[in-house]
Order: structure tokens, then C-alpha cells, then sequence
């Protein structure tokens, strides 16, 4: 009998656990270690944000689906890795502390033979000064954030409706950031929604971003053929922004917010402000801050961890500079290079370097769009995370199915306003995610499968997707036929 | 309830960074909610999308 332990039940977890349920044996256990009770399909918090939806409509509870699947929930937070056991037992083992209620701050040791790291971010909001929610900005990267969000752009649009003008500054409030694209997806979901509650004309619209050009989402950009024209996405980014008159600040990085006010360096050294009445600006991800300890209670966090507390795995992370990246210094099998049944999927581990080219400010500050944390690849590293530990139990020498960005594909819809009739969205396809030089010398895609068009066909997929990922999310039957 | 473009503030065209970006045609407009075209391009993003996913999983 395998104890294979899974910490964290976002996109990844999730799925790595699942598959882990269908692929071990009735003796082997499951253990999910997450530190809140619901599951959330983040993509979807994007329309919570504007009221759309409500929170409970992107949330499911957890336990109820994983005690009918025989996988063991604990609801509570993991604190430190002790992946070689104590001095009197080498089992290895995590220290987890609950926040179930009735059971919070209790601390527990849960053993495992196999382990996965899928914690994904820590919102890093702490980053930047008065930034994220109860201070001076607003957030949609969780659900309620998004709730929150949602209730003070509607108090705007109240006001709108009395006559006010009002500005909406949306983006990324460092300039170290990612998820550019989600940011934009919000910015023209707000924008529709003006037009939608008929107050557009009251409003200022600003996208301000940490990206060196529009459309660059921590992936340097993509290259698209249409209309004869083989076009950057920073010209499809712009026009999308020109023609629903929302204006951009690029190399932006935000170093303080105050209410109405926010503060930034720009790439060329000079210090601006901004004034709103609202913004939503998303913060910098980092690790979770798990530590790691060693047989005698020597901190080894160093060893397992990156410095920005995401997971090492089997990249190469020799620093060197951005001419020299290659698609092969991205990791393919997720696995510690310190310890064999050590895994790290989505979000939690760390990438070898960024995608998008370094910039630094005369004064030092580095502003430029952190590598790309879509839900798509966390899903397959999940999935093949779970496969090759599978295998090992089986006795395979070591991990078997590889899953790296710089090998598949990404699809991301992003919505550009919500209406079964006048909606729209950006449906893109990028292949690969990690551009490869060496077999695409000239883009570092494959041009024949990377796509970007708007259009309401994107709306309905986004649609689709949305009922898909939470029917599969919830095991339902067939769950495992539906793809990543 | 309305959605339409918005119709465009007073504002100096070449100060703006707007000035300089593409934009859709009225014909590109309206073919992006225009239901038969709409349909076709579902099946036809839909088809990629599979297509990379099968892509991805292959090289796994
Ligand atoms: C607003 C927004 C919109 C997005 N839209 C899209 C989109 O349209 N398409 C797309 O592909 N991607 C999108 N993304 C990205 C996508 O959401 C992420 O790629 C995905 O959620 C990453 O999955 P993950 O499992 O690694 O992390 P998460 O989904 O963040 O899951 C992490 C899990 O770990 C848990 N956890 C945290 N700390 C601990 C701890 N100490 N111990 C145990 N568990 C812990 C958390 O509670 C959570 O359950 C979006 C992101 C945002 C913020």
C-alpha cells in the first residue's frame, strides 16, 4: 500500500489527484491536502467581477466529491516539507496545519511515499505598498476577491448612472507581474459592461501593465498569420483597445497605492501618478513559502526550494541571458532533482528563467512580464505528474510522461464581454507556449496552429469551457474523457 | 440595455497611442456577430483547439 499525497487542490492538484484515484490501486490512498473547503474555476472569476456571476456559481465544496471518489480531504494549509523523515523514522512526511473549522491551528504529520507540491501562487500583494484588497486596489484572482470587486463596480456604475464621471484603472500592480491576459479580459469585460448598463460615456477606461508592448502576456508576445500579414500581437492588442476606447500605459511598474492613487515607474526611470476611482490591479505571484527540513531538523529549504519560494525541478537553472534561453531549459518531468518522489505541478514550480525579454529601469527596477501561469498546462503537468508516479509504483524506474511548455500547446478564451448575441472573446491558440528558436527559427512558433481571432464564436467557447471544466472538476461521469 | 460601440470622446487623435493602432473595419465588425460566419468559425476554433490538445498530449 502507496500513500501519495497531493497539496493543494487548484486546476492542478486537482487533476493530479483524480488521476492519481483512477490510476492507483483500491489499497493505495490519495491524500489532498488544500486549505480551503471549495474548489474554484478561476478563468471564471473574470465575470464574477463584473457582477455577471456570483461567487457560488465558480465554487463547489470539495469534500462531499472527494469522500464519493474514496480521496481523503484535509482541509488545512501545508506548512514544511520532511522529505527525509526524523532521525528515528525516515518516513517522509509533511506538516500540515488545519484551518477546517472546529480544527484550526491543530498540526498534523501526514506520511507520504509519493508527494506533489501543486500550492500554487502566493498572491503577493505585500509587494507593493496599499496594494490588493482591504487596502487600496481590487483583486479578481480569487472568487472573492472577484464578489468584492464586482460589488464596488457596481457602486460605480450606480454613480455613473447619477451623473458622475468616474476612472477605471485595471492591470498588474507590480512590474514584475504575470497574467497580463487576465487582466485584460477583465478590462474589456468592464468596458462591456459600461456599454451594457449604458454609462460608457461617464467613464474613463485605463489598462496600465508592466508588459514592454500590449499583447505581450509573459510569452514575448506571439506572431499570428491573417489577412496576409504574419502580425504581432501587440497590433491585435491595440486595435482591440483603440476601437472600445480604453487607453494603455506599458512598462509600468506600481509601487504604491493609495485610495485613488497609484504610483508608478516607468521603463524610462520617471516617476507618474494615476488617479481612479476604482482599479483592479493584480499582484506578483511568488511560492507559497513552504520550507523544507532534513533528517536531523536542518533547513534544506534552499536545496528544494527557488528563491522565490517556487519548487526546483528538472530545469536547467543555470542563469544565463536572455540570447541564450533555449526551449529545452523548461522542465519535462516535474520532479525534485533532490528527491525522486517529489513533484512539483502548475503554478509551484519554478520556471527556469522568464519568456519575455529582461528590462530594467535606469534606477534598477526590473519591468517586464513574469513567465506564463495559464490553466492549461497546469492541468497536463497534473495529469502527468500523477501518470508517472503511477508508474513508479509499478516500478518504473523513475518518471514516464513528460508535459513541457515548450513542448504543447495553450488554448485560452479570453472574454471580451458576456452577451449570447453581442458578446465576444478572443479565442488563442499558441504552439508552443515556450517559444523554440531552434525548430521555429524564425517566431519560435509553429504558425500553422498559433491563432488569435475575436469574435462571438469565442464567447460561446468560453462558454462551453466554463460548464465543461466545473462538470469534469466535480468527477462526474466521464470526467476523465473531457481534456485538459 | 445597450452594447454598441461606443461612439468616440473629443479628444486630440495623435496624442493619443490609440491614433496609431489598427482598427476594425464596419465589415470586420459585423462579421464578428454575424450568427452563420459565428458558427462556422466555433467549429472551426473548436477543430484547432482539439487538434492542439491532441498535439500536446502526444508529446507526453
Ligand atoms: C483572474 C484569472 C483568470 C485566469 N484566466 C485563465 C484563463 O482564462 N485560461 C487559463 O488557462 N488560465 C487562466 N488563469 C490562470 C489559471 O487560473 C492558473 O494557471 C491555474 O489556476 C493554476 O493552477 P494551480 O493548480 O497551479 O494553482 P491554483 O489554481 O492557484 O491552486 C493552488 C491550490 O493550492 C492551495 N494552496 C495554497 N497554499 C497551500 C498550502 N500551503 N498548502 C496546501 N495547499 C495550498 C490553494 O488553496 C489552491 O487550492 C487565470 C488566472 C487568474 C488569476
Amino acid at each position: 500500500m502507496a500513500r501519495v499525497v497531493v497539496l493543494g487542490a487548484g486546476i492542478s492538484g486537482h487533476t493530479a489527484a483524480a488521476f492519481l484515484r483512477k490510476w492507483l490501486g483500491k489499497n493505495d490512498e490519495v491524500t489532498v491536502v488544500s486549505p480551503l473547503p471549495h474548489y474554484n474555476w478561476i478563468p471564471s472569476n473574470i465575470w464574477v467581477g463584473v457582477g455577471l456571476l456570483s461567487e457560488e456559481q465558480v465554487i463547489f465544496p470539495l469534500a462531499p466529491v472527494y469522500r464519493k471518489h474514496g480521496i481523503e480531504f484535509k482541509q488545512a494549509r501545508a506548512l514544511a516539507l520532511h522529505p527525509e523523515g526524523t532521525e528515528s523514522n525516515p518516513q517522509p512526511f509533511v506538516e500540515v496545519e488545519w484551518t477546517l473549522e472546529g480544527k484550526t491551528g491543530q498540526r498534523e504529520n501526514v506520511p507520504y511515499d509519493f508527494l506533489v507540491n501543486a500550492t500554487g501562487p502566493k498572491l503577493n500583494f505585500g509587494a507593493t505598498e496599499g496594494l490588493g484588497p482591504g487596502k487600496n486596489s481590487l483583486s479578481v484572482c480569487t472568487a472573492r476577491h472577484a464578489a468584492e470587486t464586482a460589488s464596488a463596480f457596481l457602486e460605480n456604475v450606480e454613480r455613473m448612472k447619477r451623473g458622475e464621471r468616474r476612472r477605471f484603472v485595471v492591470g498588474t500592480g507590480h512590474g514584475m507581474c504575470t497574467c497580463e491576459g487576465a487582466a485584460l479580459e477583465y478590462v474589456v469585460n468592464l468596458e462591456f459592461e459600461l456599454r451594457a448598463h449604458g454609462v460608457r460615456d461617464k467613464a474613463d477606461v485605463v489598462f496600465l501593465t508592466n508588459e514592454y508592448q500590449l499583447g505581450d502576456f509573459g510569452m514575448d508576445g506571439l506572431h499570428i498569420r491573417r489577412s496576409g500579414y504574419i502580425t504581432p500581437s501587440n497590433i491585435l492588442a491595440e486595435s482591440l483597445f483603440a476601437e472600445r476606447g480604453i487607453d494603455w500605459i506599458t512598462r509600468a511598474h506600481v509601487k504604491k497605492v493609495e485610495a485613488g492613487h497609484a504610483w508608478y515607474e516607468t521603463l524610462a526611470g520617471e516617476d507618474r501618478e494615476i488617479s481612479f476611482d476604482m482599479a483592479m490591479l493584480l499582484p506578483p505571484f511568488a511560492g507559497v513559502g513552504l520550507q523544507a527540513f532534513g533528517r536531523q531538523g536542518e533547513d534544506i529549504t534552499a536545496r528544494v526550494f527557488a528563491p522565490n519560494g517556487f519548487m526546483r525541478v528538472d530545469a536547467d537553472y543555470v542563469p544565463k541571458p536572455y540570447e541564450q534561453w533555449r526551449a529545452c531549459d523548461w522542465p519535462r518531468y516535474y520532479q525534485s532533482p533532490v528527491y525522486k518522489n517529489l513533484f512539483a505541478a502548475g503554478i509551484a514550480f519554478a520556471p527556469p528563467h522568464p519568456v519575455s525579454r529582461p528590462f530594467t529601469s535606469p534606477r534598477g527596477t526590473p519591468i517586464f512580464a513574469a513567465p506564463p501561469r495559464t490553466g492549461m498546462p497546469s492541468a497536463m503537468i497534473g495529469k502527468a505528474v500523477a501518470r508517472s508516479i503511477a508508474d513508479m509504483l509499478r516500478g518504473a524506474p523513475g518518471p514516464t510522461h513528460t508535459a513541457s511548455m515548450a513542448e504543447m500547446g495553450a488554448a485560452c478564451v479570453a472574454s471580451a464581454g458576456a452577451n449570447p448575441l453581442k458578446g465576444t472573446a478572443a479565442a488563442m491558440i499558441v504552439y508552443p507556449i515556450i517559444p523554440d528558436y531552434e525548430r521555429y527559427p524564425e517566431y519560435g512558433r509553429d504558425l500553422h496552429y498559433t491563432m488569435g481571432e475575436i469574435g462571438l464564436a469565442g464567447h460561446w467557447i468560453k462558454i462551453v469551457l466554463h460548464h465543461m471544466f466545473l462538470y469534469k472538476a466535480r468527477l462526474r461521469p466521464g470526467w476523465s474523457l473531457i481534456p485538459e | 440595455m445597450s452594447a454598441e460601440t461606443p461612439s468616440p470622446k473629443p479628444r486630440e487623435p495623435q496624442t493619443m497611442p490609440s491614433f496609431f493602432a489598427a482598427r476594425p473595419t464596419r465589415l470586420t465588425l459585423f462579421l464578428r456577430n454575424f450568427l452563420p460566419w459565428q458558427m462556422w468559425r466555433f467549429t472551426w476554433i473548436n477543430l484547432k483547439m482539439l487538434i492542439i490538445i491532441r498535439r500536446s498530449h502526444r508529446s507526453q
